[in-house]
């Protein structure tokens, strides 16, 4: 080279780029996304492919074509928000009702704010609100698992399901343990937690993310639910069936710690997930929906701001 | 014993310290030496030789400019040239004295035996006084003057001097190569600037990647025998050699805001300074030479150097000696890869606090391109004053300057850690230190204007405070 | 049923009502007396906030203007006399008649006069490479080329332009509120008279070097020769610190220094094009 470079310190950087985060957060997905498929066939292969198919195509037409700016597909943000919202779809969606809700999770709810770092709610949780909401047919309709490739499935409704309409006797007698490996029903996201938890421990280890958002979310659910529990065991189900039932792990570990939709503190991180952690068992117990870590998450991002305003890093000599 | 570090943030870059097995040469003298007049922090020195004046090694060739300044002396015997504005790495014109070299005789009253003088003086004003007749200056980075931070104003009292060995840069090698080499000299300097501040403790602070200075350090220490004097061991992370994050290591103690270390008792010195300390005091030899790396990425490794060299070497002339600038560099750097300052101008003269000619190649070095801020807080993690470089940067965009202060952007050490750990690559440091000169403009005239101010209500007991 | 709908309607309007009394009491109570003509003003003026007057913006201009004694220190370069007029008009001051001004950029090193030393790889912004060093050519006084002047202008007058990595000012969109002139840390933007027609001569360079460093840093830069100086029959041209400067005010536009220079630093723009050939001939 014969002329040499000149910039402000530093000279090196770290080998980290918002890309390799991305890559990081899909392959701790995978173990996740493989017990689905195994599961529930080639229908949750489809939704999968068309999810992140859509988000992508979505994503690239709106910066290339309607903003006329650089492509951003390439940071890999959208393929991670397809593949969280086809953990959050049934395996019987039909292929329409997953591109719409990749339209309003990219187009809406990330595009729309201005990109990726500027969207205020969890992408991928507002597109499968939204889909609740305008389909709950759908999107309450659950397949019994029947193996891979599996002929005829049985179908009806999660566990969770059957205690919003029936009360915590409906499950009885369940082991909960059980439902760490295989759930009964439930969208790819919630079928295995033990697939989750590896994935979450390899983003610990590769320190994506850290750990208290999720662990101060178990932490609300098991104690609330642990004095509702303790108050009437009849109408309340108990803190374990609470922690691996519904998508609160996939919740917990990968859509509430979403960087841009949570805080930036480690103290206000604490908070966001308490909060969510309240707002799920409420909505669980007292709700119309048998399922709130969606809405959690959503009601808990729109605080966000005000706790980033409220939390800060301890500073050096300003005690 | 434990090791220990600093609490707030920090970051672990690859310490790549190729050049460690190379022992210090002496370079020789080139033709020509320009001697910068800005080699130090505060007001540059005024040169008092004319051209066609004949100096000899060692000798004034340039006065304090101020209260902080320092002195300046010939680094070798020959003709004054020129002085005039020569351009600095940066390729600003700064006054040089440009010295034709033709021998290296030096003035008369220096010690240039190898032997080790191990008595102390006791007089703390003289030993003060030779240290700032000798021109030593903090050669730890910020290069200011040591006789200065030596002295602490009447009403505070060192508890500590911090014998800072950290050398948490990567690639370089000089401070280390000078404890394993020159270990018995550092004792010997830290047992004099401790009897100067009045015997306090002394703590040498080695990172655990230099076990071997530790050692040599260490057997230094008990052979040697003085008092007060110990050998800390520290965990490896950058910034450990920031004044104020070795403070916290060693002492767990922070310094306030705007306050100086002295403030929590504490004088921190490099290794490299100690020596040089070491050198005015029991030889009177002044501040004319330092150790430097010659290192980089793509240098392999039996080309990578440890200098002794004069101030007022050209760069390029040290680079020649030690072999060129390898093809492959991207970019050169005086210092180290996370604090150094990129060459523009290799013509520019070495000075007392150069540490090294640092070659990266493209890959390690070229900035990625600047996306999106992605929240991730990992620059909030990573900044060792506890700051939250992505919330400077939004209030800066914003023009925000009564926010940018109370987000104690004038707190920020510059140590880089923000910009190399964000993962979008956004130039944050480069902005936050644009809008840290601008709020500290702020404060400064705010400080002038109460001084002003209680100067103008009660003249009287401002002069009584004074006397 | 039916009473559901009626009590629903009934309550909210009641509630509605009271809200509306207490919103206004609240504002009767806490209202700000303020002179009714810095309304007026404010209106007259550009409404651009740009903060060329030296105010915060137009209503902070306003506010002083109406305070103010006179006219003198307040000035809108964007809007210029005609909107001066208007506001002496609602305040009933007089004002004096200023020359239209314009930006103008006074360096003329292109990537062609002026070959790059080194590459800048810091943040794309003047004022961060500004204090970093001298730039990356050989003269430390020109364009750096991040174009904080772009980002300055509120009236899409500047923009880059790629091939000489210099910006460019839009004459008819320029309104002299000298913001590209506060934005440029090295000084290198002027405002000046815009002259009869936009005609003007001015010295298309800033570099303080001699005359051969300047000269190798730069094709195009002010050697400091001196030549214009003499040559100028209306004394508006000195000589300091090795650099030429045509002051506006006493230049006569006699193009005699342009003919003169010899490496072609002093620019005369906007002069019928019959002449401007006859100045490439010269």
């Amino acid at each position: 080279m014969d002329k040499y470079l000149v910039s402000p310190n530093p000279h090196v950087h770290a080998a980290v780029s918002t890309r390799s985060l991305m890559r990081d957060v899909v392959i701790a997905l995978l173990p996740a996304l493989a017990v689905s498929v195994v599961f529930y066939g080639w229908k949750e292969l489809l939704v999968i492919a068309v999810s992140v198919a859509s988000c992508v195509c979505i994503e690239y037409a709106i910066t290339r074509w309607l903003l006329g700016k650089p492509s951003t597909t390439g940071d890999l943000s959208a393929v991670v928000t397809g593949l969280l919202l086809a953990m959050n779809l049934p395996s019987t969606t039909p292929w329409w009702v997953v591109f719409i809700g990749a339209l309003v999770s990219i187009g809406v709810a990330k595009m729309t704010f201005g990109g990726l770092g500027q969207n205020v709610f969890n992408p991928a949780i507002t597109g499968r609100v939204f889909l609740l909401i305008s389909f709950p047919t759908y999107m309450t309709h659950w397949e019994m698992p029947a193996g891979l490739f599996g002929a005829d499935a049985v179908s009806g409704p999660t566990l969770l399901g059957r205690v919003n309409e029936q009360g915590a006797a409906a499950v009885e007698g369940l082991d909960c343990w059980q439902t760490l490996f295989v759930n009964v029903g439930g969208s790819a996201g919630e079928i295995s937690a033990l697939a989750l938890l590896a994935g979450f421990v390899y983003l610990l280890c590769r320190r994506v993310v850290k750990p208290w958002i999720p662990l101060s979310i178990f932490a609300t659910v098991a104690l609330v639910a642990g004095i509702f529990h303790l108050a009437d065991p009849a109408v309340y189900t108990g803190p374990v069936f609470n922690l691996v039932t519904g998508g609160l792990i996939l919740g917990a570990c990968f859509m509430a710690t979403d960087y841009v939709t949570s805080p930036m503190s480690t103290a206000g991180g604490i908070v966001y997930g308490c909060g969510i952690g309240l707002i799920v068992t409420m909505i669980r117990y007292f709700g119309s929906y048998p399922e709130g870590v969606s809405f959690a998450i959503l009601i808990m991002n729109m605080a966000v701001p005000l706790i980033d305003r409220a939390f800060h890093q301890k500073k050096y000599g300003r005690t | 014993m434990a090791k220990v570090t600093f609490k707030i943030g920090g970051v672990h870059p690859d310490d790549a310290k190729l050049s460690r097995g190379c022992a210090i040469e002496v370079l020789p003298l080139p033709q020509t030496l320009y001697v910068s007049m800005a080699q130090h922090l505060g007001a540059p020195a005024v040169p008092c030789v004319a051209v066609g004046d004949k100096v000899k090694t060692g000798q004034v060739i340039a006065e304090p400019g101020g209260f902080i300044s320092a002195f300046v002396h010939s680094p070798a015997s020959g003709t004054v040239k020129s002085v005039g504005p020569r351009r600095d790495l940066a390729g600003n014109g700064v006054t040089h004295i440009e010295i034709a070299v033709e021998g290296d005789e030096w003035v008369e009253g220096v010690d240039l035996s190898e032997a080790l003088v191990k008595e102390i003086p006791q007089d703390r004003t003289a030993m003060l006084d030779r240290i700032k007749v000798c021109g030593v200056v903090g050669l730890g980075g910020a290069t200011f003057p040591t006789h200065v931070k030596l002295n602490p104003p009447p009403g505070s009292k060192a508890e500590c001097l911090i014998i800072n060995g950290a050398e948490c840069e990567p690639y370089l090698t000089s401070d280390f190569r000078v404890m394993l080499e020159r270990a018995d000299e550092v004792v010997v300097g830290a047992a004099i600037m401790r009897r100067i501040l009045g015997d306090c403790p002394c703590v040498i602070a080695i990172e655990e990647n230099k076990p071997e200075a530790v050692k040599s350090v260490s057997g230094a220490v008990s052979a040697l025998g003085y008092e007060g004097i110990s050998v800390l061991t520290l965990k490896k992370k950058y910034p450990q050699g920031g004044e104020k994050q070795l403070i916290d290591a060693v002492m767990r103690r922070q310094v306030k805001s705007g306050a100086l270390p002295i403030s929590v008792g504490a004088v921190v010195q490099n290794v490299t300074t100690t020596l040089a300390v070491y050198e005015a005091v029991q030889k009177n030899r002044p501040l004319i030479s330092n150790v430097l790396t010659v290192t980089g990425d793509c240098l392999p490794v039996e080309s990578q150097r440890n200098f002794l060299f004069r101030i007022g070497m050209p760069l390029n002339y040290i680079a020649g000696y030690a072999g060129g600038v390898p093809g492959d560099a991207a970019k050169i750097v005086s210092g180290g890869p996370m604090m150094g300052k990129a060459v523009a101008d290799m013509d520019a003269a070495t000075v007392k606090g150069s540490s090294s000619i640092l070659y990266l190649s493209e890959s390690l070095t070229r900035r990625k391109p600047e996306s999106a801020c992605i929240r991730c807080g990992r620059c909030a993690d990573a900044c060792p004053m506890g700051l939250e470089p992505f919330l400077l940067n939004r209030l800066r965009k914003a023009g925000d300057l009564s926010g940018l202060e109370a987000g104690s952007v004038q707190d920020c050490i510059e140590c880089g850690c923000c910009l190399y750990s964000c993962p979008a690559n956004i130039p944050l440091l480069d902005h936050i230190r644009m809008a840290k000169g601008q709020v500290m403009g702020i404060i400064r005239e705010r400080a002038a204007k109460a001084r002003a101010a209680a100067e103008a209500v009660s003249p009287k007991e401002v002069t009584k405070e004074n006397k | 049923m039916q009473t559901t709908i009626i009590w629903t309607i009934v309550i909210l309007t009641i509630l509605g009502l009271l809200l509306a009394l207490v919103l206004y009491f609240i504002a009767k109570r806490f209202k700000v007396e303020e002179d009714p003509r810095i309304d007026e003003v404010e209106k007259v003026l550009p409404g651009a906030n740009c903060g060329g007057c030296g105010f915060a913006g137009c209503r902070a201009f306003a506010d002083a203007a109406v305070k103010a004694p006179n006219l003198d220190n307040n000035y809108c370069p964007v809007g210029g006399d005609e909107v001066m007029k208007k506001v002496a008009d609602i305040l009933g001051y007089e004002i004096k008649a200023k020359a239209p001004m314009v930006a103008v950029l006074r360096c003329n090193g292109s990537c062609d006069n002026r070959p790059f030393t080194n590459e800048y790889d810091g943040a794309l912004s003047c004022r961060v490479k500004a204090a970093l060093y001298c730039g990356d050519t050989a003269c430390p006084f020109g364009c750096l080329g991040c174009g904080d002047c772009v980002d300055a202008c509120q009236f899409g007058a500047l923009s880059m332009d790629r091939n000489t990595g210099l910006p460019v000012i839009d004459e008819s969109r320029c309104t002299a509120c000298g913001a590209c002139v506060k934005a440029c840390p090295k000084k290198i933007i002027e405002l000046r008279a815009k002259g009869p027609r936009g005609m003007r001569v001015y010295v298309d360079c800033v570099n303080r070097d001699k005359g051969a460093v300047a000269r190798k840093a730069c094709s195009a830069a002010c050697i400091g020769c001196g030549k214009c100086v003499k040559v100028c029959p209306h004394d508006a041209i000195n000589v300091e610190a090795n650099l030429a400067y045509i002051d506006f005010t006493k230049c006569k536009l006699c193009k005699k220094c342009v003919v003169e220079c010899p490496t072609g630093a002093i620019h005369a723009v906007n002069f019928p094009i019959l002449k401007a050939k006859e100045e490439n001939n010269g």
